[in-house]
């Protein structure tokens, strides 16, 4: 090995360490204890771990709460991802184009639901959607709806989560969207004024054309992170009414630490990563370039 | 936020997390916090947690040298913390464990048993309502043995518009099933407006007291549902009948805005529910209707029934290094006086027949339907699985009761439901039968 190899990799060397104990080896680990049927009687006696092979797997996909909990997670992640990244979008856009006066403050306050804890935002939240006392009940009362139960009734709970999570994590891709958005180069926009582009035409011609590579890796970071929906039911609605919000990871969560099938749960972790991963594959390819370059 | 937030946000959180995982180990290493100075770690959930600090300047007083730590932990996280403590090896020297927990964290041999401790106390277990105490004996392979010592009691009773069933005719409350769904019916047809009972559809309670007063859920040594089986269908039947009859709604308690308002403003007549209530119907009924409620033991299939026995229990880890002084502080709990001060702090009912003399339990009315339930309560299934068979039940009784399924095919599935979890059950019976067996 040549001297500057022999110094890359011990620079490298802690970084990989950190890589293979945290991250491989509890992947391997995880893999190997779904293929068992590690329960509360193994935990208790490890003589009682039986080698089950693919049966995990095959309950699972058997198991019509995972069915549901799974739809429940598709429909956060269709409406919600959509719905997050035009309100990011649609946020940088607003304090890219500096009509707002306090650029650097509106910046500010639509990060800071990111960085707040989701526990103590979810208990604001649940005064805000409370049926009989909550601010967005009397808004509507205010316009003549009659008042929504939010978090129990099955219809609404979904939409009230995904309310709450997209206001929660809009500002992320926003920041993100924003530093894209200021690279963009000025001269693209006086020549397309020039050649007699509006407004319109400046955005669908120039700005998102641009933005596509940004747009993309936010799209893929945010998938993945709302497929993995788990703190927000679990602090508002614990899955409830009637199962609604019972998402993949929430399913997981149960079975693992609540009734401690670590085997079982170790499948739906591995069925939910193979998930993500297809859904993520799919999304590269929207970033090749249209001209195939 | 999702999981990958709270784990890890970017490579600085990792390794901010790798250095905090360090300082942990190394504080382990010095010993546990807990048995540095000789602190007494007990943990208890929710109100009883602060309402304990309250009794512990009395203990303090006769024990000075045992000084007690209450970690308070919400009930709504607390079984994962239990069994998560258990497999990190933190657990506290005692604890106050649900007692449909108990069976298992002794399937996990997690608890000490306490027959010795009793026996050498002045605790006489004949004091204690047997149901109640019962719960607390589980079977191992030297026999049957003590893990917990009851706290507090928790049952299902009927509370009832008083006014309302006189009315129609039925003073006296009733003592068998026909008499209920007579009395009920008498109150449905004399006004449309008035459901006979209310049984929310998401809890499993009430239909889980009607099932243990015909028989046994589970069969061949808790191995497999009898759900199929006749006595609980009779009990499914009678209670999928009063909704079949229109004598309940069909709500579940997310429908409800408010039990209270609806009982007061007579939505319904009948109510089964626990303890808890006799405080809040004091508090939320409005004056005038104070005089119109009143408490009764179950209705059995023809004559008083059992009911379910509920509540908490007072339990010593195996891994604790200070049994002998977390023995005396479950002995002082259990103390009849300071069960009756327990009681006035929280209106939780002590499971002590002679705590009960106090005369705000013996001269209460509502309190005394307890009293006599209390005789006739019964234990649920003692196996690791059972919470989840109970809501599995319920889940299967919603199907019936919402005509999505009948009775037959409901209970059908729910034991091959049953039979399927408990599969690893049955494959550890025949090991340890196969283990016995003489070669």
């Amino acid at each position: 090995m040549t001297r500057s190899g022999i110094v890359g990799w011990t620079l490298a060397a802690p970084a990989l360490v950190v890589i293979a104990v945290f991250f491989a080896l509890p992947v391997v680990i995880g893999l190997a204890l779904s293929l068992t049927d590690f329960d509360l009687y193994a935990l208790a006696d490890l003589s009682t771990l039986r080698f089950v092979g693919l049966d995990n797997y095959l309950r699972l996909l058997q198991t019509p709460l995972f069915w549901q909990a799974l739809g429940n997670t598709l429909y956060f992640v269709a409406v919600g991802v959509p719905l997050s990244i035009a309100l990011s979008l649609g946020a940088a856009l607003l304090l890219n184009a500096g009509v707002a006066r306090w650029q650097a403050f509106f910046r500010t306050a639509l990060f800071a639901p990111v960085v707040t804890t989701v526990v103590a935002v979810a208990v604001i939240w649940r005064y805000l959607l409370h049926t009989r006392y909550g601010l967005i009940n009397q808004t509507l009362a205010a316009v003549g709806i009659d008042p929504i139960d939010w978090l129990g009734d099955p219809h609404w709970s979904m939409p009230a989560i995904i309310v709450f999570a997209t206001w929660k994590n809009f500002g992320y891709n926003m920041v993100i969207l924003l530093a894209a958005l200021q690279a963009v180069p000025r001269e693209l926009y006086e020549s397309a004024r020039v050649d007699g582009a509006g407004t319109l035409r400046q955005f669908t011609d120039v700005t998102f054309p641009m933005l596509t590579p940004t747009l993309v890796m936010v799209a893929i970071m945010t998938v993945a992170g709302y497929f993995q929906l788990f703190a927000e039911p679990y602090v508002m609605t614990q899955g409830g009414p009637l199962r609604s919000t019972v998402s993949v990871l929430y399913f997981m969560y149960e079975e693992g630490f609540r009734w401690w099938n670590l085997g079982f749960a170790s499948a739906v972790a591995f069925v939910l990563f193979v998930v993500i991963f297809a859904v993520s594959a799919g999304l590269w390819r929207f970033d090749r370039d249209p001209e195939g370059r | 936020m999702r999981l990958r937030e709270l784990g890890s946000g970017s490579r600085r959180d990792a390794l901010r997390g790798l250095a905090a995982g360090a300082a942990l180990v190394a504080l382990g290493g010095c010993g546990r916090r807990d048995d540095r100075d000789g602190v007494l770690n007990f943990w208890a959930m929710g109100r009883e947690a602060e309402v304990v600090a309250e009794l512990l300047p009395a203990f303090r007083a006769r024990h000075p040298d045992i000084e007690v730590h209450v970690q308070q932990l919400p009930w709504t996280a607390a079984h994962e913390k239990l069994l998560t403590a258990y497999a990190g090896g933190s657990l506290p020297d005692l604890c106050q464990l649900g007692n449909t927990w108990l069976p298992e964290l002794t399937a996990l041999d997690a608890l000490e048993p306490l027959d010795e401790r009793v026996d050498a106390s002045a605790i006489a277990r004949d004091d204690y309502y047997a149901g109640i105490l019962d719960t607390n004996v589980m079977p191992t392979t030297g026999g049957n043995r003590l893990f917990g010592l009851p706290w507090y009691v928790d049952t299902r009773v009927l509370f009832y518009r008083s006014d309302l069933v006189r009315a129609a005719g039925h003073p006296t409350p009733p003592q068998s099933w026909p008499e209920w769904l007579a009395a009920m019916r008498a109150v449905r047809q004399r006004s449309p407006q008035t459901y006979g009972v209310l049984l929310p559809l998401n809890e499993p309670d009430p239909l889980f007291a009607l099932a243990l007063q015909q028989g046994a859920l589970l069969r061949e040594d808790d191995t497999r549902g009898a759900f199929a089986q006749p006595a609980f269908r009779r009990a499914l039947g009678f209670y999928a009948g009063i909704f079949a009859e229109g004598l309940a709604p069909t709500m579940t308690n997310a429908q409800i805005a408010n039990v209270w308002d609806e009982f007061g403003r007579g939505l319904f007549a009948y109510y089964v529910s626990g303890p808890w209530n006799i405080g809040e119907f004091r508090r939320r009924l409005p004056r005038e209707r104070q005089g119109d409620w009143a408490t009764a033991p179950l209705p059995g299939p023809d004559g008083p029934g059992v009911s379910t026995a509920g509540g908490s229990s007072l339990v010593i880890f195996r891994s604790s290094r200070k049994k002998a002084a977390a023995w005396r502080l479950i002995e002082f709990l259990s103390e009849p006086a300071t069960m009756q001060r327990f009681h006035a702090l929280t209106g939780n009912l002590p499971p002590r027949r002679t705590a009960w003399r106090s005369p705000e339990l013996a001269d209460d009315a509502p309190s005394q339907a307890f009293a006599a339930q209390l005789e006739r309560v019964r234990a649920a299934p003692k196996l690791p699985e059972w919470e989840r068979i109970f809501q599995e039940m319920q889940r299967a009784a919603e199907r019936v009761v919402q005509r999505v399924q009948s009775i037959d095919a409901a209970t059908t599935e729910l034991d091959a439901w049953v039979d399927a979890l408990l599969e690893k059950r049955r494959w550890l019976r025949a090991r340890t039968l196969a283990a016995a067996a003489p070669r």
